[in-house]
């Protein structure tokens, strides 16, 4: 009846997943509970659950990446809390089987569910807004890729309360992975769970790879798009071309699982290097997915706060598409030691160290943006300035890496660790804050207090470096990664201050908290009136914050690179003279309904609930059929109310 | 340059000649969002085709490809595939033309052939797996059965998404919406055919020999 579930999947024997798990569904029914006496739920479904708005949805996937990273973190923090303790005789608070677990699903979170909604989202709400457009091109499209990935990241928190999760790192290799040594439902989880947001994301790729090919406003040229376009573009590119060679990987691991097939078995012919060629194939694209948008980011927090253009503008542009073509290059690397020989070898270890010159060129681009500028110290601008700082050292060891005879000393050690964190929190999470601070006034209408946010930013980059420089030197004292026991105690003060490290992250993420809840407080203080709070360039700035569900009542002329400065420069930024009507999408279920059903395909799948599995595939079909069938998909917003609401936003305080 | 003149350098302009005239119809929109899904498809089946190249030879002592491949039958399943897309050609023409008569017939053609195929290929499945040849006796099998398998599903698909679509024009009539719709039916039907031409070569051309 239930396939593999039974009672005995609850970890009832198990304290810390029990009390963990008792938390975590005590404030869910919490929250579900206030929502449902406040009486909030109408307002919840009409304006963001079933929204198309890509400026709701961006903030959606925006909050599902912080929840998300409390989860991630929370992991971090009892890997290094076991790793301080069980060192010698002494045996920590995690057995092997749970630790296995934590640094499974610590990866994996922090890649698909922390990373990727973050910058997905960032892309969603800014790319639209900086190009002129209304919204993205495909608004329902874009709302069952949002509600995809929160399916995902629901059903791997999941296995939190029912069964367990993959014991096999994040990266799921065979045969570990396989039937034959992961007989129980840990990788049926992992597979599913990345299988079904995996959709989402190649979506959300096409879509907004469309939406900045197409839709741009009048006048916006390729070379005039705002570089964080550009470099959301190359990285939905790099989405398109690589989330479906992961789409296939996860279909014949799962083929392989559930129909005994031999693709990556011992036995039966099968070949698990072609797991790991194909899951590198998309994995080092990913990192620049991950990457590329935040150098966006940075620049335009850059050239804004520096009060200049940004240095050559074309070789940026440049240098974001080359990443954007050799981070196909370069998969290899993440296995030199895995037997492909010497020349093999030598060719990626050579591609590898060519994709630091790019980079290195946007390194010196910001540093020249910043030279002779008048440089503001807001939180967006620090957090800029931190990640220049730890992503050129995140990025030295990882041309260390690049190089096969290091790697084959350091590999599997936590050098290799302290190496990505230096690059993926140095650059990617840098970015995002950076981004949360940038931009949060034109999402909400009022800016984050300044304090807390360069307290967020100093606890996270001193704790950051208390975390992981010691892993470096550990690293090349030999300790491997993944340890759930350390038998040299010699390595205990190292441990105790990458501990030390995560405790003062763990302040800057309540710092983190409190910046948002001390701004939401004193809004009224803080409101931003006139939409461009920072000076802004681009063209996001030039509409009201939060902008109208139509984003510009008259699409902007552009005639620059940065629109918005030489508007402001030429005074082009007054009233129209005459508005037309516009249609927007309505609003939609599609989304939601889509992923209530792919959430219980999954769970289904991952239990072996074959009656239930096949009609929610069938209600998934069904329910893309019915939306097909409707034709009152848009509605006009008629020129009446443009312009009560355009009068509004220009003149705020004599329409309140 | 001084300092302030660096600072307020006008934003240089890279491509003034070059002109944008604004957002795209949402037909060109439609259609270059759907060839984007394509291509990303593509990329899929050819993760798929890597796999069959890496593991074509691991037969495990089973029957190789010369052993199972009917060159014959495969040369009609893709007779008429081939002809399912002329077939679903001169739908999408008759549907620019409004021509709701010749729309359903060459749609009800394209159905037909296309089911043909899917049933060629299920019946040649079905005769390995009954012959011990199932997706689970070798790394090739296994590989052969997930690449043609999913082409399979590809056009198992797409006839529910034609049936769909011929359900909308007939209760709607070629409006924008439905034509759009019906263009991003013919170039996925199209793109089959140019994965079927990579199969039939890399698995059944080369493996029967």
């Amino acid at each position: 009846m239930l396939g593999r579930l039974t009672w005995s999947a609850i970890p009832l024997n198990e304290p810390i997943p029990l009390v963990a798990s008792a938390v975590v569904l005590t404030i869910i029914f919490g929250v579900l509970g206030i929502i449902t006496i406040k009486g909030w739920w109408p307002y919840l479904w009409k304006e963001w659950l079933t929204s198309v708005d890509h400026k709701r949805i961006g903030v959606m996937y925006v909050f599902l990446a912080l929840i998300m990273l409390l989860r991630g973190f929370s992991d971090a923090i009892m890997m290094r809390s076991q790793q301080a303790l069980a060192i010698g005789d002494a045996q920590g608070y995690l057995p092997p089987e749970h630790y296995n677990q934590i640094f499974s699903a610590h990866g994996t979170i922090m890649i698909f569910f922390v990373a990727m909604p973050f910058v997905v989202g960032l892309m969603n709400f800014v790319a639209p807004l900086q190009i002129g457009a209304r919204d993205v091109a495909f608004p329902v499209l874009n709302s069952v890729s949002f509600w995809l990935t929160a399916a995902g990241a629901l059903l791997i928190n999941l296995s939190l309360f029912i069964g367990n999760f993959a014991r096999t790192g994040w990266m799921g290799y065979p045969p570990l992975s396989g039937l034959a040594f992961s007989p129980d439902v840990g990788v049926d989880y992992y597979l599913w769970s990345l299988q079904i947001s995996g959709v989402g994301t190649i979506m959300a790729g096409i879509n907004i790879v469309t939406t900045i090919l197409k839709l741009r406003a009048p006048g916006m040229t390729y070379f005039r798009m705002p570089i964080f376009c550009w470099t959301a573009l190359a990285s939905s590119m790099l989405m398109i071309a690589a989330f479906p060679i992961l789409a296939a990987t996860f279909i014949i691991q799962i083929l392989d699982r559930y129909l005994g097939m031999h693709f990556f078995t011992n036995d039966g012919g099968g070949n698990a290097m072609l797991y790991v060629n194909l899951f590198w194939a998309w994995g080092h694209p990913e990192v620049y997915i991950l990457i590329l948008p935040m150098f966006g980011v940075f620049s335009e927090v850059i050239a804004t706060f520096s009060g200049k253009a940004l240095f050559d503008y074309r070789s940026m542009v440049l240098a974001a598409l080359a990443i954007c073509v050799l981070s196909f290059m370069v998969w290899l690397h993440h296995f030199f030691t895995m037997g492909a020989g010497a020349d093999v070898n030598a060719f990626f270890g050579i591609m590898s160290m060519i994709i630091a010159v790019p980079t290195g060129v946007k390194v010196f681009n910001w540093l020249f943006t910043l030279f002779h500028g008048k440089i503001v110290y807001e939180a967006p601008t620090m957090w800029a300035i931190g990640f220049m700082v730890t992503f050129v050292v995140g990025g030295m060891t990882g041309v260390l890496l690049a190089v096969p005879p290091i790697d084959f000393v350091v590999h599997n050690s936590v050098f290799l660790v302290a190496h990505f964190h230096n690059v993926i929190i140095g650059g990617v999470l840098f970015g995002a804050f950076a981004a949360l601070n940038y931009w949060f006034p034109k999402a909400f209408g009022f800016t984050l207090d300044r304090r807390l946010g360069q307290a967020t930013f100093w606890c996270w980059f001193i704790g950051f470096y208390l975390a992981f420089m010691p892993l470096y030197v550990l690293g090349l004292s030999g300790m491997t990664r993944r340890l759930q026991h350390i038998a040299h105690p010699e390595w205990r003060p190292l441990l105790l201050i990458a501990f030390l490290g995560v405790l003062v992250i763990f302040i800057g993420i309540l710092c983190q908290i409190a910046q948002i809840v001390v701004s939401i407080r004193t809004r009224e203080s803080r409101r931003d009136m006139n939409g461009d709070p920072w000076n802004g360039r681009t063209l996001e700035w030039a509409t009201t914050s939060p902008p109208p569900p139509y984003n510009f009542a008259v699409l902007p002329e552009v005639q620059s690179v940065d629109a918005f400065w030489e508007m402001k420069q030429t005074g082009r930024t007054g009233v129209a003279a005459a508005y037309g009507p516009i249609e927007v999408p309505r609003n939609s279920a599609t989304g939601f309904i889509t992923a209530f059903f792919a959430v219980v395909m999954g769970f289904a799948a991952i239990w072996h609930i074959w009656w239930l599995a096949l009609p929610a595939l069938l209600a998934i079909v069904a329910t893309a059929m019915i939306f097909g069938w409707r034709d009152d998909r848009e509605r006009e917003i008629p020129v009446a109310e443009i312009a009560r609401l355009e009068r509004a936003r220009l003149n705020p305080r004599s329409a309140a | 340059m001084t300092a302030d003149a660096i600072a307020e350098a006008p934003p240089t302009d890279f491509a003034p000649d070059i002109d944008w005239g604004g957002p795209a119809p949402t037909r060109t929109v439609a259609a270059y969002g759907f060839w984007i899904f394509l291509l990303s498809d593509i990329i899929m089946f050819s993760a798929l085709f890597a796999a069959y190249a890496v593991l074509s030879g691991d037969t495990a002592g089973g029957p190789t490809g010369r052993d199972l491949f009917d060159l014959r039958n495969v040369f009609i399943e893709t007779a008429c595939l081939l002809f399912s897309s002329y077939a679903c050609g001169l739908m999408a023409l008759s549907a620019e033309a409004h021509h709701r008569g010749r729309f359903v017939l060459f749609a009800a053609v394209t159905l037909v052939l296309g089911a043909a195929f899917l049933f060629i290929e299920g019946s040649e499945f079905a005769r390995n797996i009954n012959d011990g040849a199932g997706p689970s006796r070798s790394a090739f099998l296994s590989a052969f059965f997930a690449l043609v398998g999913m082409h399979g599903a590809h056009v198992g698909s797409g006839l529910v998404w034609l049936l769909y679509m011929v359900a909308q024009v007939v209760a709607k009539g070629f409006r924008p919406r439905v034509l759009r719709r019906l263009l991003c039916f013919s170039l996925f039907w199209h793109a089959l055919d140019i994965v079927w031409v990579g199969v039939f070569t890399l698995v059944y051309l080369m493996g029967a020999r």
